[in-house]
């Protein structure tokens, strides 16, 4: 499953951080942080629940880079 | 600007105020480094903040870092106001970033202004305004002059001149009458129209358009993948050479020189080399180049599915064409009117009254080129001729019309024609009156298109057709395409496409345009798939990698000229900021670089490319 979130980040570099962050949680299959569409576009492993998984991308995207945010 | 914006913008001010005024106070010591930390506080509090939040969450080299490093350890060295100053410099430069950022992602976001926010349906015999979304295929919609249609669908009612130029970039307003197929995102000028809606809003042109737009930039090129390693390992790599830098020399000339460590020169130099190692400049031109590149793509009519097919369209040397409807029409036109009897405007006459009761495509295009209106009334006695043609009294005339069989079993003695095409002869009274021609017709910017691709780079032109070998020849030669297969099969196409791929060397690119119908396997296939007319043919939207809006095959040289654009911005900025670090490194390690020379090489250079990359949203003179 497939989807899509509205992200606040302020520069590139923090914004390749999160799409590394986000791939490295567990229950994510893969994520593409789109930069200039301010858009976090994430890929769940089968029989995870979104809500929960992405909970954690946040966490771990607060960790790389403190200044951003999710809108879940 | 921002909020956001605003507030750093109110900072970079107080804090250059102060920097300024406080330079020209006449006071030394522990007042003066009180003094200075004013303005440092102001402008650098929330950077050093991030440092230390950096650290602790062991994420330690990242642009915040090595700024509070540099900018501490030139206070600590005494250099309080080239301290602050890099701080200072290195905040504006953040925030020119972020508002060069800000206005691409606007001129991008005019593009998604052909989002429909309602759709006006009719209850009761009250106009309600609903979401888009909760429409279903079927029901009935009414678009006022000024507002967009929301959904793909067939018009019911009312005619209208719309506006599709956020779509196709063609400035040239459309009329469209009733039973026509209109598409969403279109504005509606003039009229009010009633429209049958035949897909859901999520299925409609405009979301799909939206969808394919918003995701284009989650392909990423190899060049931004490139940036993105490359910045991952060079920013640790400089902090230990600025390490290396500060320890080894003076250790050095101390231990094995017995001389002077010079502590302070060398700390100073790691120091330096630390503001302009920031790999910012790269990070944020690269991608913003490619953003730019395809958002001004998009208004150009061009749709890009991601960064990396703008790179391979930019290395494009093959182009294979399908013929109908990507060089030709596609649809029957009146080529030419031969041997005619009579005025030809008067033949063309006699045949349309004859073929104005049927319905083949052939009598259409007789019709059409006819162009005025038909009175039925004076054709009588008609009779259809399955496979050959039609005869009829008109004005109480014996016309027939039709091919050359048909004149045979009349009796009638006709010319050969050597145009390539239908031909369509015609008797009336019994005699010869002249012939027809009717052939798909080219494109009229067809072989201008294949001209200029040429001019662009692209070293071969392929045509590929389903079509009598004949007739494609013929195509081929008007347009000065250089290699033509004819009578194909689709699948024939895909076998010749990938023979074409084998037989290419791997850097030169093939690219296979085609209008969407039959050919959605080979759009696949190639290196990159390019699609025509695209609206309203949702296959192509799905199969091609390079969308374009409009059947004109001029944007074919369009997208590869902005690709190539967009390729030599993205080369550009790569080895300028690279370059102009490198030098700026090696001259600070041996000390005629000083902190000024940083700041440039870290923000200038930085400003610059965010410059540069905003070119690529400049298309329109391509």
């Amino acid at each position: 499953m497939k989807k899509t979130y509205k992200i606040e980040v302020d520069c590139a570099n923090c914004a390749n951080k999160m799409e590394q962050a986000a791939k490295k949680t567990a229950g994510v299959k893969d994520a593409t942080v789109n930069f200039m569409a301010l858009k976090m576009i994430v890929e769940f492993e089968d029989g995870q629940d979104p809500k929960s998984v992405m909970k954690e991308v946040l966490k771990n995207c607060k960790v790389v880079e403190d200044d951003c945010e999710i809108y879940l | 600007m921002t909020k956001k914006q605003k507030k750093v913008f109110v900072r970079i001010i107080a804090a250059a105020v102060l920097l300024v005024g406080f330079s020209f106070l006449p006071v030394e010591g522990y007042l003066r480094f009180v003094l200075f930390m004013i303005p440092y506080a102001i402008i650098g509090y929330d950077i050093l903040k991030k440092a230390v939040k950096g650290i602790r969450n062991r994420q330690v080299f990242d642009e915040n870092f090595l700024m509070a490093i540099a900018t501490v350890g030139a206070i600590l060295l005494g250099d309080y106001k080239e301290g602050v100053a890099v701080m200072l410099f290195y905040q504006i430069g953040e925030l020119f970033q972020s508002c060069a950022v800000g206005k691409s992602r606007r001129s991008i976001s005019s593009l998604m202004d052909i989002r429909p926010d309602y759709a006006n349906v009719e209850r009761d015999g009250v106009l309600e305004q609903v979401d888009p979304d909760e429409v279903e295929p079927g029901t009935v919609i009414v678009v006022q002059p000024g507002e967009k249609i929301p959904i793909d669908g067939v018009i019911l009612e009312g005619k209208a001149s719309l506006n599709t130029s956020a779509l196709t970039g063609e400035s040239l307003p459309r009329e469209v009458r009733e039973g026509d197929q209109v598409i969403s995102g279109c504005i509606n000028m003039t009229g009010v129209l009633k429209i049958r809606t035949t897909k859901e809003f999520g299925e409609s042109t405009v979301s799909k358009i939206l969808d394919l737009v918003e995701n284009s930039s989650s392909r990423k090129s190899k060049s931004e993948n490139f940036i993105s390693k490359f910045a991952r390992y060079y920013t640790p790599a400089v902090c230990y050479s600025a390490l290396a830098l500060a320890i080894v020399p003076p250790l050095f000339s101390m231990l094995a020189l017995a001389s002077e460590p010079q502590w302070g020169v060398w700390v100073y130099r790691a120091l330096t080399f630390l503001v302009i190692s920031c790999p910012c400049a790269l990070v944020i031109s690269i991608p913003l180049s490619f953003f730019a590149g395809i958002g001004g793509a998009s208004n150009a009519g061009v749709l890009v599915k991601g960064s990396n097919y703008l790179e391979t369209l930019s290395q494009t040397k093959y182009v294979v064409f399908d013929k109908t409807g990507t060089l030709t029409q596609g649809v029957f036109e009146v080529t030419g009117i031969h041997h005619s009897s009579m005025e030809q405007e008067k033949l063309l006459e006699y045949a349309a009254l004859t073929e104005s009761f049927s319905s083949h495509p052939i009598s259409k295009s007789i019709r059409k080129a006819y162009g005025k209106e038909l009175h039925q009334e004076r054709v009588s006695e008609v009779k259809e001729i399955s496979g050959n043609g039609v005869t009829a009294k008109v004005d109480g005339i014996p016309v027939a019309v039709g091919n050359g069989k048909l004149m045979n079993q009349l009796g009638i003695s006709w010319k050969e024609c050597h145009h390539v095409g239908t031909i369509v002869h015609i008797a009336v009274d019994g005699e010869y009156a002249g012939h027809i021609v009717i052939a798909d017709v080219v494109k009229p910017t067809s072989a201008q298109a294949v001209a200029e691709l040429k001019r662009a780079g692209v070293r071969r032109t392929v045509m590929l057709t389903g079509d009598a070998d004949q007739v494609a020849r013929k195509v081929a030669e008007e347009l000065c395409v250089d290699q033509v297969y004819s009578e194909l099969l689709p699948a024939d196409k895909v076998q010749k496409v990938e023979e074409m791929l084998e037989h290419k060397n791997a850097k030169e690119k093939l690219a296979f345009v085609g209008d969407g119908i039959n050919d959605a396997p080979v759009l696949s296939r190639a290196d990159i798939g390019i699609a025509m007319g695209a609206l309203g043919s949702d296959a192509a939207i799905e199969a091609a990698d390079v969308v374009l809006m409009d059947d004109d095959p001029m944007k074919i040289v369009k997208a590869i000229k902005i690709a190539k654009k967009c390729m030599r911005i993205v080369y550009e900025n790569i080895y300028f900021a690279i370059g102009i670090k490198a030098i700026c490194l090696l001259l600070g390690a041996f000390g005629i670089a000083n902190m000024w020379a940083a700041i440039f090489a870290d923000v200038g250079v930085m400003v610059i490319a965010v410059l540069n990359a905003i070119r690529a949203l400049y298309v329109d003179k391509l």
